[in-house]
């Protein structure tokens, strides 16, 4: 099992100047504040770019602001979301600018189910490679066995069942958080 | 979260794909970028001409320093420069 660093420890470095915490907390939040900005949004590319690079200039801006440092992972998400809301509004495509016109039941479905996600992912990253490896490469970046096999030097005939006992893992790992 | 088996922790996977690598790369250069906007803004104080070539052109200003002008670093120069 990788040691994992907590929201809070990585907050606190960060706010210490440690450049390799401030690389950790972009890669540990960047698939979610991607996943909001595309997903629940719909953000084009180039806005999506905008509105990411702009929350971590936020968060790197304001760290110090955060009343607590476990708190990190809502206040990312409230400030994508409002980040996003704004640019939609700045580029005319929300119409008559109220938050609500967002179909808001729609984007909160949308942000609960990657609040999950972000959850599933901290469990992957808790349980470690391979596993981490190979189910990032299967799921995420659609790999096929073969292909996932030839990167990790494994018979592609074993990757299924790898699959399997990775994600057992996983909620093995979830399991033990709930 | 509850009821999460094997197939809904593959969808929930599934739903984080790795954003852009530049982006990330970008994010994670923030700090240094930082840095040198500090660097930048220090010279402007120091000469008049220098804040006006920074301030005339801030994009060029910042490639020539060898940062991405994303529009957030943009906005973080310009700021810097009007907070003086």
């Amino acid at each position: 099992m990788a040691e994992i660093t907590t929201d809070a420890q990585l907050v606190a470095r960060c706010r210490s100047g440690d450049q390799e915490a401030w690389n950790e907390l972009v890669e540990r939040f960047s698939r979610y504040v991607f996943a909001i900005c595309v997903q629940a949004f719909r953000l084009p590319s180039e806005d999506a770019e905008d509105v990411f690079q702009e929350v971590f200039a936020r968060v790197y801006q304001h760290l110090d602001r955060l009343r607590s440092d476990d708190s990190i992972r809502p206040w990312i998400a409230q400030l994508t979301r409002r980040l996003c809301i704004d640019r939609l509004r700045s580029s005319g495509r929300e119409g008559p600018a109220e938050e609500d016109d967002l179909d808001p039941g729609g984007v909160d479905e949308a942000l609960a189910g990657l609040d999950d996600a972000l959850t599933v992912r901290a469990c992957l990253d808790a349980v470690g490679d391979p596993c981490r490896e190979i189910l990032d490469r299967f799921f995420c970046r659609d790999e096929s066995y073969k292909a996932i096999g030839d990167a990790l030097d494994l018979p592609a005939g074993t990757i299924a069942s790898r699959i399997s006992r990775c994600l057992a893992k996983v909620r093995a790992e979830l399991e033990g958080r709930s | 979260m509850t009821g999460y088996d094997e197939e809904r922790i593959a969808a929930l996977l599934r739903l984080l794909p790795q954003p852009p690598l530049g982006w990330v790369l970008a994010a994670q250069e923030l700090p240094q970028a930082r840095a040198e906007i500090a660097g930048l803004v220090a010279r402007a104080e120091a000469d008049a001409a220098t804040r006006a070539r920074i301030v005339a052109d801030l994009e060029s200003a910042l490639l020539a320093e060898g940062i991405a002008p994303t529009p957030s670093v943009v906005a973080a120069l310009r700021a810097s420069l009007h907070a003086d």
